[in-house]
């Protein structure tokens, strides 16, 4: 029983610390690819949705190429900073991550297409800074937009399994999420403890659902 | 007002382009860019905003020079110090009356709060009859009052000139007069060089010390501007070149 709260907890870390990063990187991707113009913007556009389309194992797998030790960008991550993400928690924020990105990233992009660039001039002939801009005028226009899809990245990031089964392995207590936890039970023939791991998922999953409702961004912009 | 005026700049969009050659002098505190939609009114009054970067010419405000290809003089929106309305206002929705008006006041990361008072702020909403709307958010304004949110929010921080797009395009007929009649008192109390843009006679009859029209001269697109003058002013002609 012990160990069902202690996954339940690793689960809500590693999606929390997940959501955040791909919250960041999402709204930073999607602004660029929506205000900039250079060559590759839909390359770039392909290759950032991958991870929605791609199989989890296969991402897994690439993470698991690139993070390990045996390749440059893993050697050097081991050598310069001693870190290694295999097998570890921070591992599988990394894997969940990932593959959340192109829900934020996609509706980040759509929401600041929508945002009109009027008012963005507006507000630079009235002397606030592009940087000001952005945080004073394109953000609280897009926010509705990009909220919804965090509310779906964490969402995502919980229920993540191929790819952190891949990267951070399945360690009772270290990185053996919810979602992992389940798949071990049942594998185990362990039917109780399977029965209460998919009801404590299923509740944590109606309350994130509850509380996107309760976030629902009418209530944040207006009406 | 000084404005002194000469671009060039030649747009694309598929096959199509368009080129806006404009010239223009004047010392008139009250302008008007007369002239058919996409005759590319806009664009100059962009182009002076600093919103647009001609391809070359130079652009003189009150003596400043705000944009000179040659010199490499191209000053940001920033740093003009204008005030600008917009043909449908621009008025930031997510923020209400009085977040809009006091917008340009502070130049942090952050909006001002709803509770914030400035009191040049405070002002323009009395002077305008905003108070009773002052805690609204511009979706539930009329017209009249958008556009009044709007002047104020280009005029409280003092700029030292201001452009107009179509002010009064967006309004009701009878409700264009009483707004002309506003801007009109509104210039001369505060003697504010402005520039007006209009496709429409009336705006001309009462704003128009100085006149510029921009035609388009089919089949290139080539928006030349010239110089007239209502009859009965003694603005003369000889201070906008003709080309």
């Amino acid at each position: 029983m012990e160990s069902v709260w202690v996954a339940l907890a690793l689960s809500l870390k590693v999606a929390g610390l997940a959501t955040a990063i791909t919250t960041v990187l999402g709204v930073a991707a999607g602004f660029v690819l929506a205000r900039g113009r250079f060559p590759g913007r839909n390359v770039l556009d392909t290759l950032l949705t991958l991870p929605m389309v791609l199989p989890p194992t296969v991402l897994g797998y690439y993470l698991l190429v690139l993070l390990g030790r045996r390749s440059p960008f893993g050697a050097w991550l081991f050598d310069v900073f001693g870190v290694n993400l295999i097998f570890t928690w921070q591992g599988a924020v990394i894997a969940a991550s990932t593959v959340a990105f192109p829900l934020v990233f996609k509706p980040a992009r759509a929401a600041f297409e929508s945002v009109d660039g009027q008012l963005e001039q507006a507000a630079r002939v009235l002397g606030i800074s592009n940087i000001a801009v952005f945080f004073r005028v394109t953000l609280p226009l897009a926010w509705r937009g990009i909220l919804a899809g965090v509310l779906l990245a964490f969402a995502r990031a919980l229920g993540e399994f191929g790819a952190t089964l891949m990267v951070a392995g399945s360690i009772p207590g270290k990185t053996q999420t919810l979602s992992v936890a389940v798949y071990e039970a049942v594998q185990a023939g362990q039917d109780d403890l399977a029965n209460m791991l998919v009801y404590i998922i299923s509740a944590v999953c109606v309350a994130v659902l509850l509380t996107a409702g309760y976030l629902a961004p009418g209530r944040i912009v207006r009406r | 007002m000084q404005l002194d005026i000469d671009i060039y700049k030649t747009l694309r969009a598929g096959k199509r382009s368009f080129t806006l050659d404009v010239q223009l002098q004047s010392s008139s505190q009250r302008n008007v860019i007369y002239g058919p939609s996409g005759a590319g009114k806009s664009l100059t009054l962009k182009a002076i905003a600093g919103l647009l970067t001609p391809e070359r010419g130079h652009i003189r405000l009150n003596g400043h020079t705000v944009f000179d290809s040659r010199a490499g003089v191209d000053l940001a929106p920033q740093a003009r110090r204008v005030g600008y309305l917009f043909q449908d206002y621009a008025l930031f929705p997510h923020l209400n009356v009085r977040q809009n008006i006091a917008f340009g006041l502070s130049h942090r990361w952050f909006n001002p709060r709803a509770r914030e008072r400035h009191e040049q702020v405070e002002y323009w909403i009395r002077a305008f009859g905003l108070e009773a709307m002052a805690h609204q958010l511009p979706d539930d304004l009329s017209g009249g009052q958008r556009q009044r949110v709007a002047l104020a929010r280009a005029i409280v921080a003092e700029p030292q000139a201001l452009l107009l797009d179509e002010p009064f395009a967006a309004l009701d007929p009878s409700l264009r007069n009483t707004m002309r009649r506003e801007l009109s008192d509104l210039q001369q109390l505060l003697q504010i060089p402005m520039v007006l843009i209009t496709h429409d006679p009336q705006d001309v009859q009462t704003f128009g010390d100085h006149v510029v029209e921009l035609r388009d001269s089919e089949p290139d697109k080539q928006i030349r501007a010239s110089c007239h003058h209502k009859a009965n002013e003694a603005t003369s002609c000889k201070d906008t070149s003709i080309r």
